[in-house]
């Protein structure tokens, strides 16, 4: 995530949607997952960003986590995410989230 | 008298040529070198210098001696990366695909494809190199004169290399300083793009029915030649095949980023098919901007720089010949406006969907060829093992078409899939280096089809969001069919 990214992301956490956002990732593998992840949880990991120190606490999930497949009409998600399922480090991707969540 | 309606052709594809161009002195003004140079100055210029290979060591690179056709991509299975550390014993520089040039030939060649007196060579190096200029009206200054001419805004080439010498062997002079579009960085990208595609046409004809008119060559490199009033004006393909020597064909240029040579073979088939020519090459250079595109991955693991040749192709499409493979037009695809940018949307529409109308799957291709880059080059700098993602997409829809089991997806990747060897040149990795050996498998062989899947990524000139892709399907020769096919 580049830092003019987090510069609009920290904005629009500090208007008035806040309690409206959610973060939905479709990031490839789990250390891009878990950087951030983590950036949009506990802050910038790096601290070189706007969000160095910025713990927003986003509610944060992955487009391949099963909580988010089951909220999905089965055919959309069959046509926009299919075969990425087969492809992608899914276990991988899920315990990272799972592990920032923990805040660990 | 009228003359007799053009019949319909099976077009084919009747032979592939790769020149590599190996340009260390070049390096450092590919764009990232050039840009990284001038911010952190002599000391890295120093390290990247130290890290440049000789030309026997680019010779006896593997993935070199694969493009050339000395050896075939499937062996790299079997050499442990990386691969700069397992040199090719007694590698020749020149291969049935195509050859590997020095640096000395490609300045001579630079010298002879300048039309408009803009190359000038230091007196020394000319001297030097003289064999090589025979027959070709070359300018000349000595060093004080060059020097003048590079502090008056000419680019500088080098001419050093493992040798670690650091001199200037000549410069490119600006075209018109007051275009942008003709400064003379821009000149010496636009020549070299030149010099390597007429080095690969020259090739192909001398070796391919020398005695048989071109009729067309359409130019599908990355080169954007042209002033200040059209910059990317074109027809670079025409100034090819003159320095080539060939006086019969007329060309254009297709341009679609990395897919531009996929799109070109397609056009090419359907001119061959239509009859409005009988023989037309697609021909492209190298891409003077990416050499060492990602040196600072190769320093950081102690590679050597990796991306110091161009490549140049030339792929000669002909009308049915009982022999070659044919060029499937009707299993041509191209990625529309309306179709998805995500890997599988663009594998759904450019190998899933023309299989189909043909009552083909994935798995009746013998192999795929894809983005063939060169792990080695993109693995140390963050970019992966870009040949492999591809192949488990490709995988992964095999197995959702329930062709395979996920059990049964590496089987896949590995037996239909290639590993990649080719430079990160942009529209040189797009699948095409595998022509040349896809043409021998289905021709002496006991391969059936071939898809070539190119991807092109078109929202890097902040034009659209979208991304691009083509792909074709050879497939073995009707009249050679059955013919030591074994499978």
């Amino acid at each position: 995530m580049d830092l003019e990214e987090q510069g609009t992301i920290k904005r629009v956490a500090e208007g008035s949607g806040r309690d409206r956002m959610i973060v939905l990732l479709g990031t490839p593998n789990k250390s891009s997952t878990a950087m951030i992840a983590l950036t949009l949880t506990q802050g910038d990991p790096s601290y070189a960003g706007p969000l160095a120190g910025v713990p927003l606490g986003l509610p944060i999930y992955h487009i391949l986590e099963l909580e988010v497949r089951e909220a999905i009409p089965s055919d959309v998600y069959a046509r926009e995410v299919g075969p990425l399922e087969d492809v992608l480090d899914v276990e991988g991707i899920s315990a990272a989230l799972k592990s920032v969540r923990a805040g660990r | 008298m009228t003359r007799e309606r053009r019949a319909i052709h099976v077009p084919v594809i009747r032979a592939a040529r790769f020149v590599l161009a190996h340009v260390p002195g070049l390096v450092v003004l590919g764009s990232k070198p050039r840009r990284e140079l001038a911010r952190e100055g002599e000391a890295l210029r120093a390290q990247l210098r130290a890290h440049l290979r000789s030309f026997h060591d680019a010779v006896a690179y593997f993935p070199h001696q694969i493009m050339i056709g000395n050896e075939v991509p499937e062996a790299l299975y079997e050499i442990p990366r990386p691969w700069h550390g397992q040199p090719t014993d007694n590698a020749r520089a020149s291969g049935a695909a195509g050859l590997i040039v020095d640096q000395d030939t490609f300045y001579a060649w630079l010298a002879r494809a300048d039309t408009a007196d803009l190359v000038v060579l230091e007196d020394a190096y000319a001297a030097r190199i003289a064999a090589g200029l025979t027959g070709v009206r070359v300018i000349t200054r000595d060093a004080a004169g060059v020097a003048l001419a590079v502090a008056s805004g000419a680019e500088p080439f080098y001419d050093d290399g493992a040798n670690k010498a650091i001199r200037v062997a000549g410069v490119v002079l600006p075209g018109d300083e007051a275009d942008e579009s003709l400064q003379a960085p821009v000149l010496l990208e636009n020549l070299a793009a030149k010099v390597t595609g007429a080095l690969a046409l020259r090739r192909l004809l001398d070796e391919v029915a020398p005695d048989q008119a071109v009729d067309f060559l359409l130019g599908s490199g990355e080169e954007a030649v042209g002033d200040r009033y059209q910059r990317g004006g074109g027809n670079l393909a025409k100034a090819i095949g003159e320095l080539a020597g060939v006086r019969t064909p007329g060309g254009a240029d297709v341009k679609a980023f990395c897919a531009g040579p996929v799109h070109a073979l397609i056009l090419a088939g359907a001119l061959v098919a239509s009859g409005v020519h009988r023989r037309v090459v697609v021909v492209g250079g190298g891409s003077l901007a990416k050499l060492g595109m990602k040196f600072r991955g190769h320093l950081a693991v102690g590679y050597p720089i990796l991306e110091d040749v161009l490549a140049g192709m030339a792929i000669d499409v002909v009308a049915d010949d009982g022999r070659s493979p044919e060029l499937r037009l009707d299993a041509a695809a191209v990625h529309r406006i309306g179709d998805g940018g995500a890997g599988h949307h663009m594998y759904g529409a450019l190998a899933q969907a023309p299989l189909r109308t043909l009552g083909l799957r994935l798995s009746d291709v013998d192999r795929f060829a894809v983005e063939l880059h060169n792990p080695d080059i993109t693995e140390p700098a963050g970019s992966g093992d870009i040949p492999a993602n591809n192949y488990t997409m490709l995988a992964a829809l095999a197995a959702r078409a329930g062709e395979i089991t996920r059990d049964q997806m590496p089987a896949f990747v590995r037996t239909r899939g290639l590993p990649g060897f080719s430079p990160t040149q942009g529209h040189i990795p797009s699948a095409i280096p595998y022509l040349p050996h896809a043409i021998r498998g289905l021709t002496e062989g006991t391969m059936k089809r071939v898809q070539f899947i190119a991807k092109g990524s078109l929202f890097l000139g902040r034009m659209t969001g979208m991304s691009d892709g083509a792909s074709i399907l050879l497939e073995r020769n009707a009249q050679l069919a059955g013919k030591g096919v074994t499978s």
